[in-house]
């Protein structure tokens, strides 16, 4: 498993994705309320550039006519057919257990950290003064 | 530090056609050199009069973006307006060999004043030739005509017949009457006469009867639904009232109806024609035979079985000759031909369906 | 192939109704005047969907040489009950009463039927059951008939017709269900059609086949309208049965629905769990019309497969219609474990008034009230 620097923090908003390149993958950076998640940027059911679809929140419903929206932000659902996968683990909502994107492991590092090593950096130089987003592949 | 590499997207060796693309203007003004003043002048104060209550939108709101993959989007106008992005995002990407035009806005089918609908037709019918055709050689229009209106339509079937740009004859499932009906008669007699197979796709709520047997739906998903079973409806229509026998050189496409429900409806038919067969006499042979001879259908909305060996057995049922590939570029329910049969297909079988069916039928060679 | 043993449970079987006057003794007093004054005592209340002389509507050796088929109790007992050795049959009154716009006329003759049944039918055959008759157009009027009549649990099921007004999932309909749950009665939907609007969605078929064959299709609609509608999240214990269906297009229903559900899921949020999974929990088949080609077997073999699930299909007979010849009423090649499913198991698990543990004596409430 190899460590990779691959975006500023700042370069994420909260609520948003930025999709990066890391070694040749596609994958979906989010912020949801100052934490941050990754998904592979293709959808399980058809291959689809799951990260460019919507970030929307999820309907659920105790009876019929009922209708209660939770989790805002934390769900994404394909550009394709529509499917909702959970941000945070990658899971689909109707199939939890056999439909899931691959998701990585996200952490924060200030820049002083990764000039330790040993990191590889994806696109740029790695400065002190900011914090950045490691991923694990 | 490494510099990021981008994965080039899977190469798709074989070259494919799709049978199934929905080209759209921006603006209705994109008609306009098509239309004469007067129509031009009736669309601007009166607009489109279909048989559903809301003006310039559907009564079931999309899930998503309109119906719309999200990414397929172009900078200025609708989906499926930009023929660049539709070049690169799919014909290019998916290595797209000929690619079917289903023109379904505003060509007539589905509209309530038929000489407003004729101008309509026609105005279609140039717009696909002049704006996708003849600046894309991969592309391939539809006749498309109004099947309320039999007179007009063979009309402009006859005046296009002698174009290879178009390659079949449009109408709508979604019709006044079941298809089968006498009435719809002379538009099988001119499509047969010219050669040309007859595809049916979905317009709107052409026909003004509500999606099911019981009424309307009230969800998306159900509406959905709906179009298979209605597909179903008319491919019964198009065997008991003898059409296939009719008319033994026309062929039949029946687009984004789905195809696993066909062995079992074949089997229905069978089954309860030869009980009743004294109230058809004009059918010479059981309903299955018709299907198989005269019928095809597009794979898109494809099933997805929990088991994807149980589809093969399916397509082996209808028959490998009998389908074609077809992505509904660029609704949201499209189907990526990398992707889009799950169970191992034999590469004879991957080349019927997305080629060599449809070259065979069309004309294509 | 002919049923292998004793004691199936015939879900499908239609006596024939009752003429106006034989109703009389079951009417009150006003409606017995207007049929009367107003020569509706004339009138067959026979229902499109079965033309009596249709070859659907009876197979040739059991029609009888005078009256309509399935007429008197002997010829139910021996061309059904003692023919195929069951241990019950369910009664599904096909009669026309329901496509009547009157919904009051409707009503009154309904509950004429019903008591007509128990009196003429189950109070002499104790193998006999039934599904009570109601005016599916309103339910306010369906519900009180449920209520007065289901305190005799020899009706097991209420019955509805495939091609309505409305879809049957939407909520005006569901005091229905609710009945129907409290007192433990499925919920049967039978072939057939009050033609309130046409028959595809494409208008009118010029053929009587075509109506027939469109049947399936009206069944998938309304299947998906209880689904998407939310009928079993709501009534959780409600088991509907598909009468008179076909059933080979079950496999292509699950698998789209399954699909188009995952994309389309957040606009009916209350379905939990796949469509395919509610349908194998509440949703059962009767086995006739069997839609299968029987020169190759092997196709209706693996449709059953493909349906995935043994429990799904309950044996009927559908007589009188003419659905298969002779006494070759199973499909060939079936699993001998399959087969007592769908003769025993799959009904009794179904009808939780077939497994009331007097079964196999008549029951009554002694009078009814007589309206």
């Amino acid at each position: 498993m190899s460590r990779q620097v691959i975006a500023r923090v700042g370069e994420v908003a909260p609520g948003s994705c930025k999709i990066v390149t890391v070694r040749g993958r596609e994958i979906g950076l989010f912020n949801i309320g100052g934490t941050f998640f990754a998904l592979s940027n293709r959808c399980p059911h058809k291959g689809a550039e799951l990260c460019r679809g919507m970030i929307v929140g999820l309907a659920q419903s105790s009876m019929p006519g009922e209708y209660r929206l939770s989790r805002l932000g934390e769900f994404i659902r394909c550009p394709w057919h529509g499917w909702e996968f959970d941000i945070r683990t990658g899971q689909s909502w109707c199939d939890p257990t056999s439909v899931w994107a691959r998701h990585f492991h996200v952490s924060v590092e200030p820049g002083s950290q990764l000039l330790k090593g040993p990191y590889a950096a994806e696109t740029f130089q790695v400065s002190v003064e900011e914090d950045y987003l490691v991923i694990d592949l | 530090m490494n510099i990021a590499v981008r994965q080039a997207p899977a190469t798709q060796r074989l070259k494919i056609v799709d049978c199934d693309i929905h080209p759209v203007y921006r603006t209705p003004a994109e008609l306009h050199p098509f239309m004469s003043a007067r129509w031009r002048e009736h669309m601007a104060t009166f607009g489109t009069h279909f048989r559903h209550g809301l003006h310039g939108q559907l009564p079931y709101p999309r899930m998503m973006a309109a119906g719309m993959r999200l990414d397929s989007f172009p900078e200025n106008g609708p989906p499926g307006s930009d023929l660049d992005l539709m070049r690169r995002q799919h014909l290019d990407a998916n290595g797209v060999e000929v690619g079917m035009l289903i023109a379904l806005s505003r060509g007539g089918m589905e509209e309530r004043n038929l000489d407003f609908g004729a101008a309509l037709s026609s105005a279609i019918n140039d717009w696909q030739l002049e704006c996708w055709v003849k600046k894309e050689p991969r592309l391939r229009a539809a006749i498309v005509v109004p099947q309320e209106n039999a007179d007009y339509a063979v009309t402009e079937i006859e005046r296009r017949a002698g174009d290879p740009a178009f390659v079949q004859v449009m109408i709508s499932p979604r019709s006044s009457d079941p298809l089968g009906h006498r009435r719809y008669w002379p538009i099988y007699a001119a499509a047969e006469r010219c050669g040309k197979p007859l595809a049916l796709h979905v317009a709107g709520y052409s026909g003004g009867h509500a999606s099911t047997s019981s009424g309307w739906p009230t969800y998306y998903i159900q509406e959905h639904y709906a179009m298979s079973t209605g597909m179903q409806n008319t491919l019964t229509s198009l065997v008991f009232e003898g059409v296939l026998e009719r008319f033994p050189k026309l062929k039949v496409v029946m687009i984004e109806g789905g195809f696993a429900w066909v062995p079992a409806l074949s089997w229905r038919m069978d089954k309860h024609w030869e009980r009743m067969r004294a109230e058809t006499p004009h059918l010479r042979r059981p309903p299955s035979e018709y299907v198989r001879e005269h019928v095809w259908f597009t794979t898109q909305p494809i099933e997805e079985p929990e088991n994807p060996e149980h589809l093969s057995e399916i397509m082996e049922w209808l028959g490998w000759d009998r389908l074609m590939f077809s992505t509904d570029y660029p609704h949201w329910d499209f189907d990526d031909p990398r992707q889009v049969f799950q169970s191992r297909l034999t590469d004879e079988q991957k080349t019927r369906v997305f080629r060599d069916n449809a070259k065979a039928l069309y004309g294509l060679q | 192939m002919k049923v292998p043993l004793h004691g199936a449970i015939d879900c499908d079987l239609h006596p024939a109704m009752p003429s106006v006057p034989a109703l009389l003794p079951y009417l009150d007093e006003f409606w017995a005047d207007q049929f009367a004054n107003r020569h509706i005592d004339r009138l067959p209340f026979t229902l499109s969907s079965y033309p009596p002389s249709s070859p659907l509507s009876a197979r040739p050796d059991w029609r009888m040489r005078s009256g309509a088929p399935a007429a008197d109790l002997d010829a139910i007992r021996r061309n059904a009950l003692d023919r195929f050795a069951v241990q019950c049959a369910i009664c599904n009154p096909l009669h026309g009463a329901v496509a009547l716009f009157n919904d009051d006329m409707a009503a009154a003759l309904c509950s004429a039927v019903n008591d007509w049944m128990a009196r003429e039918l189950l109070d002499h055959e104790p193998r006999l059951r039934a599904s009570i008759l109601v005016p599916g157009q309103s339910p306010h009027l369906a519900v009180r008939e449920i209520e007065r009549v289901a305190p005799d649990r020899r009706f097991v099921q209420v019955l509805l017709l495939a091609m309505g007004e409305t879809l049957l999932g939407r909520r005006a309909h569901w005091p229905i269900y609710a009945a129907a749950e409290k007192h433990e009665l499925t919920i049967g939907i039978h072939a057939g059609s009050t033609y309130r609007a046409s028959p595809t969605y494409s208008g009118w078929p010029s053929y009587r086949v075509e109506d027939y064959v469109a049947q399936s299709a009206a069944f998938e609609n309304q299947l998906l309208s209880l689904v998407a509608e939310g009928v079993f999240q709501k009534f959780s214990k409600l088991r509907v049965v598909l009468i008179e269906s076909g059933f080979t297009w079950l496999p292509t229903w699950l698998w789209r629905t399954n699909k188009t559900w995952r994309g389309v899921r957040a606009e009916v949020p209350w379905i939990d769990r796949s469509p395919a999974e509610i349908v194998r929990e509440h949703v059962r088949f009767t086995l006739q019309p069997i839609d299968a080609p029987r020169a190759e077997p092997q196709m209706l073999l693996r449709t059953l497969q493909h349906m995935g699930s043994d429990r799904l299909l309950l044996f009927s007979t559908d007589y009188p219609h003419w659905q298969f010849d002779a006494d070759d009423i199973l499909p060939d090649g079936l699993p001998e474990d399959t087969i007592g499913k769908i003769l025993i198991d799959n009904p009794r698990d179904t009808y939780p008034r077939l497994r009331d543990p007097v079964m196999g004596q008549a029951q009554g409430t002694g009078e009814k009230e007589v309206r």
